[in-house]
């Protein structure tokens, strides 16, 4: 284990008595708790890190947070891999391992780096003028394309860990725990309201942790540790750190990530980020400001850092970036620190300033000592390659936007960019706010809110610190008053006016001093001030086209360190001021978001709902194979040891036809309807007509859209005078209920009708077959089973197996047969009734598989099987269920030209040679090859064991008018042909004669 | 100075010499004429593509595309990229068809490479309803001449290994389908590429040109009113996806359209881990993987109007459950980039290609969630219904009079997404 | 995710509603009077405007009522939010 050479002995915010081992790249450093990936590979002076995405050229660590374009790296192995995460937001733990991305075979050896070479060939957008020719090629050019690009790897495991979500209201939402976001959440929450404070970070600070700034005599770190102590003390305040903010939606609605236990190494099993779901009366926004590099040639050397970056490593992390080190500034503010470096022992060069003459206070204070200030000068490259030797300066010309003079070179390992500061304003961009541009700062500031959201501090273009905390305290006290709380005498917020500073002057781009050096503007996905230019010549001039032609701030890191350049180069090149130029939208998520805490619990078996019947665990107990219709899990077929489907299945089906056969048909849609109207509204929700149905008595009944196509069936029972039990298809059943409670309260609220959705109070058991009678007659008591007492389609209660019931005389299977209704809570106890007085009869459980085989051969259409939402009821043969006489759901439409057209499909039965796959095609004139004209298809197909034969169901264009033709049925994937007759639908005892027994 | 207009590895080596400070504009921003012989408004692949296959197929060159903001930013640079003609229907079979066909030629054709990446889509099916309608749909997608097919479970897993497959999972997979002439293609460079042909042809892209209303007289189109002044035109061609019922309102009649946010993602690049296009409809997604590694990925539109660009949150929890629950090892993968596109949404799922109330207008939309794998089948159809007067065969079956025959055409089941 | 205040359960995240569509379509009484083009236009044509819509909503998740909300399209603010059978534009708001 190495030595942390460059650690600084005393100071910063980590625990020298906690040493924690990690490995990067196979070698193994310490580091000490309190530091990230970052701060303790710099500690142990390991510069180069990453390889960049398009031309791998060696980088290093470029900032101290999430803007970070350069150091991303693969994390972890197996099901706690994760890909591309920035080294600067990765807090050390004790045994961690990451890896750089994107570089084969290793970060200092990568062999991709060939690209490098010939990198004149690869200018932005180079893909869409090449790999043309020949035309075929172009898969085997994109195969080694995508292996050259990518970062990091899927992990190979699934996921160990698991995610929560919580959702919370609260009346302020501070995002942003620096100076402004704490002095918001202070002055909210002692006016009473309910506050949610946040920060990414591991502890609130905010930039008071990296800059060494000082509140009132104390350091700013005490500061906030005294503040932090007030919140905490503050019962309607909660403070969440390593939570950040991504997600801002319509009426206030934030989404959060807040990352548990990754700091701890996210152990298997355990909970590792939880997504909170905010919904706020008021936002402040406090989300601080990224600062801006220069652009200049080889800008991109492991060593070139960002100012305010060297000087958080310094102060918050005791690590030294380098040890000789130049600054490259266009304003006051990095002279602080390069007083911080000088404090830290390391010998600064220079100090090399585009402008003309600074003056501030800062720049005093440099000069005092002894570091050289050369104003009017500008870094015109770097010298080394994995990592910086030194750099190239230059004279400005007279008006700035040039080189005057010669080279001179400063030798030094470390160079501090600071070009300004763009406030954070993606959240605020997202909430649908304006933007408006400050002149002065060179930066995009929040304009106009269009929510209840309010900025503060740098994230408002207010960059100094005594400026964050009274623009913070005023925004949080207002916040808190439009949310209705009041701190009584609160004294006034101070005025506040900002220190003057020499303004900044943003020279935004060079020219290089040589051709073709490479100047980069948007560091993560390499693209260079050339590729911007070359952009604005082709005509991709507009914002939107620039990003995506260039791709320039589309990687991970949205272009943070690079945007604000690529806008003012494309101005300065267009001859227009920035704003004229724009700016693209901020769009969801700030930061990325792990796909597992957006899904949460909702994987595996949480997926979907799974809803299941009263006797579904005897079904599982008995080896049922289940399907899924909807939500539900409905019994297929029940195999016995040794049988497959088609055995079991035909079992089942002789069972029903000869003996008695039992189905759990609880899945059933039943809807209870009360009312002195009901009847009339069944008339216009059915085709057919309600009015003469007596008392005890059921009847089939077809729903159409008001498009006229069928869209449900079912049998519907008067048990009252103004009483009616409506059955509706499994997967039909919320549908429904919706469908007529939506006529109901929309268009007839004339009407008094009460729908009550009975499904899962109601457990219902169907016994069919020609032993169904004498099976439950053992079991029934209080009600006459015979045929003159119970005819077929009507109700009766009566107790079966003791347990109160309603007894249906209906039957989807052409037998005999009776659907018995109880509770839920009984149906496993009525099934296990019917089971052991039904040894003596056989009784067999059968599944849908064989349903649907018995409905089949009584020609009874399963919607949603046979139909698609394209057939209407004169399709299916019908009509004698659609009533002329009075006005229903969908009639109208039954009469436009389309659907009285002759030659429509029709429902017909097929007699197919063999068994063919439902949903195969059929046509009238086979050819050898396709195309065919079809004229149909086959809607369900079955080996029927009545018949001995198989049977199909089918839509074929005019078909009633086609009684005995043959037709045939390609199927195409397995290479034979199949012939059929179309016959009749109904296969099976036309005249119902097996029913009314 | 000719300016070096042909692409090609020879014209990118020369220009690598000049340090790329030659190449020519790839289409130019000329003032408009006070006339043409026909406008296309909407900038979008649709669009552009109609312009194109005008001065292509037609000769009529002397063609204005009117677009409000720059070209191809609408759902053309905002959707999910995919590419395929497996569709149930004859009439959409046709049309998707056609445009697959021409797709499989755009990069010469333009000189452009759109990276068209035949992969391979795959369909899959986790029920017995599924496996019904895929059976339906293999069958009829191959009897009309198209290639599709059905796949086993072994063949899937030997596609996509990483595919949870497990049958203990919510909705087990039982089986899928495949179009391996299906896949994804490059949407930026489609719209750019067009743009740049149809430039080449003679045709004037008006960018920054916002249609304000029509020139109508006695019932005839006269020209378009624009925020650069009036234009005229004896046909005009309508392609705004999204904004369709606007510009019917100001023509003064009404669509069976719904303007919805369809939403869609990307993760940060990952290096190749998925090489096809596979899509769940009972799972509600579909992925595929760009070349720059990142997973793309769509679900279904929200269930409201709207034409924010943007939609609710609650549909990407969704989207990424059914995304994690397909590829558990993607759990630690992370969303990078998400938008919405507004989409137009017809009853029956398909577009509305052709005539409408007004003489010499013409209106190409409704192509709702499924417009990218359209643009250069509609462009030619509408190209020629421009240019004739009269829809192409591929076309009629999708006029706006088909709501009040009847005659719809429902490709509820083709988006494999829940609208 | 909007936040619509139902009338009979107070504000309530959308993910418990479902959308209708256009509100105020009166489903026509002599449909037979109607020809087959005036029958499709209350069938399927639907406004689409960008800008203010009257839309119905069910508070599917909660009280199950069906009520009309006037919406934009662009900003998604609720503007308005009233009983079935109230007109469009009038009456007081809730």
């Amino acid at each position: 284990m190495k030595r942390q050479r460059q650690r600084l002995d005393t100071g910063a915010r980590i625990d020298r008595s906690q040493r924690l081992g990690f490995r990067f790249n196979g070698k193994s450093y310490e580091g000490f708790a309190g530091d990230t990936l970052a701060s303790a590979l710099l500690a142990n002076g390991v510069r180069l890190v990453g390889r960049s995405f398009k031309f791998h050229r060696p980088r290093g660590i470029y900032s101290a947070g999430m803007e970070e374009p350069n150091a991303l790296v693969q994390l972890g192995k197996g099901a706690a891999s994760e890909p591309n995460l920035r080294a600067t937001q990765v807090e050390l733990f004790d045994g961690l391992e990451a890896a750089s991305v994107n570089c084969w075979p290793s970060v200092k050896f990568d062999v991709w780096a060939l690209n490098d070479r010939v990198s004149s060939m690869l200018p932005a957008g180079f893909y869409y003028k090449t790999f043309m020719w020949p035309k075929s090629f172009w898969h085997r050019y994109e195969k080694v394309i995508r292996k050259g690009a990518g970062l990091g790897i899927a992990p190979q495991a699934p996921d160990h860990n698991i995610y929560d979500k919580r959702h919370q209201h609260c009346d302020v939402l501070v995002v942003g725990g620096g100076p402004a976001g704490i002095s918001a959440a202070l002055a909210a929450g002692r006016a009473g309201a309910r506050v949610i404070l946040v920060d990414e970070q591991a502890e609130l600070g905010g930039a008071l942790l990296g800059n060494g700034e000082r509140i009132e005599a104390r350091s700013g770190v005490d500061w906030t540790l005294g503040a932090r102590a007030e919140l905490d003390d503050m019962a309607e305040v909660r403070v969440l750190t390593r939570t950040t903010a991504f997600g801002y939606y319509d009426q206030n609605y934030v989404l959060m990530v807040e990352r548990v236990n990754d700091h701890l190494g996210a152990p298997a099993g355990t909970l590792r980020q939880r997504l909170w779901k905010i919904r706020a009366a008021q936002v402040v926004l406090a989300t601080g400001a990224i600062e801006r590099p220069m652009v200049f040639a080889n800008n991109d050397r492991p060593g070139v850092m960002l100012a305010g970056a060297a000087q958080t490593y310094i102060n918050r992390y005791g690590a030294k970036p380098g040890n000789r080190a130049a600054l490259y500034v266009n304003n006051d503010c990095a002279y602080r620190a390069a007083l911080d470096l000088v404090e830290a022992g390391i010998r600064v060069e220079a100090v090399i300033d585009v402008r003309a003459n600074p003056t501030g206070e800062a720049v005093a204070a440099v000069r005092e000592r002894g570091i050289d200030v050369l104003a009017h000068h500008a870094v015109g490259g770097t010298l080394g390659s994995k990592r910086l030797r030194g750099i190239e300066v230059l004279a400005l010309n007279d008006k700035g936007d040039g080189f005057a003079g010669d080279i001179r070179r400063l030798r030094c390992d470390l160079l501090c960019l600071s070009g300004g500061w763009n406030p954070t304003v993606h959240l605020f961009s997202q909430s649908g706010g304006k933007l408006d541009f400050d002149e002065k700062q060179a930066c995009f500031v929040p304009g106009e809110a269009r929510q209840a959201v309010s900025a503060a501090g740098a994230a408002n273009g207010v960059f100094a610190l005594q400026g964050c905390l009274a623009g913070g305290t005023a925004a949080g006290r207002e916040a808190a008053q439009k949310a209705g709380f009041e701190e009584p005498g609160a004294p006034a917020a101070l005025p506040f006016s900002p220190p003057e500073a020499d303004p900044l002057n943003p020279v935004w781009r060079l020219p290089p001093v040589s051709k073709g050096e490479m100047r980069f503007v948007d560091l993560h996905n390499d693209v260079t001030v050339s590729d911007i230019e070359l952009a604005a010549r082709e005509g991709y001039g507009a914002v939107e086209h620039l990003k995506r032609y260039t791709t320039t701030g589309m990687g991970p890191d949205q272009g943070r360190t690079g945007n604000m350049h690529a806008l003012a180069i494309l101005a300065d090149i267009k001859g227009v001021s920035i704003p004229e130029v724009g700016t693209t939208t901020f769009r969801p998520p700030y930061a990325p978001v792990p796909y597992g805490v957006m899904a949460g619990r909702d994987v595996g078996v949480l997926t979907d709902p799974v809803r299941m019947t009263a006797i579904h665990g005897w079904h599982e107990r008995s080896g049922a194979v289940f399907d899924d219709v909807g939500h539900w899990k409905r019994p297929w077929y029940y195999p016995r040891p040794g049988e497959n489907m088609a055995a079991a299945v035909r079992r089942e089906c002789v069972a029903a036809r000869d003996g008695v056969a039992l189905l759990d048909a609880s899945t059933l849609g039943k809807i209870d309807i009360h009312g002195p109207d009901a009847a009339e509204f069944l008339n216009r929700i059915y085709t057919n007509s309600w009015s003469k149905l007596a008392v005890g008595r059921c009847r089939y009944g077809l729903m159409l859209g008001e498009d006229g196509m069928v869209m449900d069936d079912g049998v519907t029972t008067r048990l009252g005078e103004t009483h009616y039990f409506m059955t509706t298809t499994t997967g039909g059943a919320a549908r429904v209920m919706a469908w007529m409670e939506d006529w109901l309260q929309c268009e007839w609220p004339d009407l008094k009708v009460f729908l009550t959705s009975v499904s899962e109070q109601w457990a219902t058991l169907s016994l069919s077959g020609p032993n169904a009678r004498r099976l439950l007659s053992e079991l029934a008591e209080g009600v006459d089973l015979s045929v003159q007492a119970f005819p077929h389609m009507s109700v009766r209660d009566g107790r079966v197996a003791g347990i109160d019931a309603r007894i249906f005389r209906v039957s989807f299977t052409g037998e005999l047969g009776y659907e018995v209704s109880v509770a839920t809570s009984y149906g496993l106890a009525l099934w296990q009734a019917f089971l052991r007085v039904g040894e003596n009869y056989d009784l067999t459980p059968i599944g849908t598989e064989a349903l649907h085989v018995l409905r089949a051969e009584k020609g009874y259409i399963a919607v949603g099987h046979d139909t698609d939402g394209t057939v209407t009821p004169g399709d299916l043969g019908m009509d004698w269920i659609v009533s002329t006489k009075k006005d229903f759901l969908g009639r109208r439409s039954l009469a436009r030209a389309d659907c009285v057209r002759p030659d429509r499909k029709h429902f017909v039965g097929l007699l197919p040679e063999a068994r063919v796959p439902e949903g195969a095609q059929i046509v009238d004139e086979p050819r050898r090859r396709p195309p065919m004209k079809m004229i149909g298809h086959v809607t369900s197909c079955y080996d029927s064991a009545t018949l001995g034969r198989p049977i199909a169901l089918a839509m074929v264009a005019g078909g009633r008018e086609r009684m005995g033709e043959t037709v045939t049925i390609p199927l195409t994937m397995e290479g034979r042909v199949v012939k059929a007759e179309i016959v009749s639908p109904v296969f099976y005892d036309a005249q119902g004669e097996r029913l009314n027994v | 100075m000719k300016k070096n207009k042909r692409y090609s590895i020879f014209s990118l080596a020369r220009n690598a010499r000049s340090y790329h400070e030659n190449w020519a504009e790839a289409w130019r921003s000329p003032e408009p004429k006070p006339s043409y012989d026909a406008i296309i408004v909407g900038g979008g692949g649709h669009g552009l593509a109609t312009a194109y296959y005008l001065a292509k197929e037609h000769g009529i060159t002397n063609v204005a595309v009117v677009e409000k903001g720059p070209i191809g930013l609408g759902n053309t640079g905002r959707n999910t990229t995919v590419i395929r003609s497996n569709y149930l229907w004859d009439e959409s079979a046709a049309i998707y068809e056609l445009s697959l066909k021409l797709y499989e030629g755009l990069s010469q054709d333009l000189n452009f490479n759109i990276m068209l990446s035949q992969r391979g889509l795959i369909s899959l099916a986790h029920n017995q309803h599924d496996m019904r309608e895929m059976e339906r749909r293999v069958n009829a997608i191959r009897l009309n001449g198209i290639d599709s097919e059905m796949l086993t479970l072994d063949q899937i897993r030997e596609m996509v290994p990483i595919l949870n497959l497990s049958p203990t999972s919510r909705y087990p997979v039982i089986g899928g389908s495949l179009q391996r002439r299906g896949g994804i293609a490059r949407h930026d460079a489609v719209a750019w590429g067009l743009a740049r042909a149809a430039d080449d042809r003679g045709v004037d892209i008006l960018q920054h040109t916002e249609v304000t209303g029509f020139r109508i007289q006695s019932g005839r189109i006269e020209g378009v009113e624009t925020s650069r002044g009036f234009i005229a035109a004896p046909k005009v061609g309508v392609a705004v996806a999204g904004h369709s019922s606007v510009l019917a309102g100001m023509a003064g009649f009404r669509m069976p359209i719904q303007s919805r946010p369809l939403q869609a993602l990307v993760s940060e690049p990952l290096k190749p881990i998925f090489n096809t296009v596979l899509m769940s409809a009972t799972v509600h997604v579909y992925l595929s993987q760009s070349d720059r590694g990142e997973l793309v990925m769509g679900a279904g539109t929200d269930g409201y109007n709207s034409y924010a660009q943007r939609g609710s949150p609650m549909i990407l929890e969704d989207m990424l459950a059914a995304a994690v629950e397909l590829f558990p090892i993607f759990s630690r993968v992370k969303m990078m980039r998400q938008w919405g596109g507004i989409v137009d949404i017809c009853p029956d799922a398909s577009p509305i290609v052709g005539k409408t109330p007004i003489s010499g207008l013409f209106f190409n939309c409704g192509w709702g969630t499924g417009g990218f794998k359209a643009i250069p089948g509609s462009g030619f159809v509408f190209a020629h219904t421009l240019a004739q007067g009269e829809p192409h065969e591929f076309a009629a079956p999708f006029s706006l009079d088909r709501f009040t025959t009847g005659a719809l055409i429902d490709e509820h089941g083709a988006s494999g997404v829940a609208h | 995710m909007l936040q619509i205040p139902c009338p009979h359960c107070g504000p309530r995240d959308e993910v418990e509603f479902s959308c209708g569509g256009e509100a105020h379509i009166a489903r026509p009484k002599e449909s037979d009077a109607l020809s087959d083009a005036e029958w499709a236009d209350y069938l399927f044509m639907r406004a689409n405007p960008k800008g203010v819509l009257a839309e119905r909503w069910c508070h599917t998740l909660g009280c199950r009522r069906w009520f009309n909300v006037e919406r934009d399209t662009v900003s998604h603010e609720i503007l308005r939010v009233y009983p079935m059978g109230e007109p469009r534009g009038g009456g007081s708001g809730a």
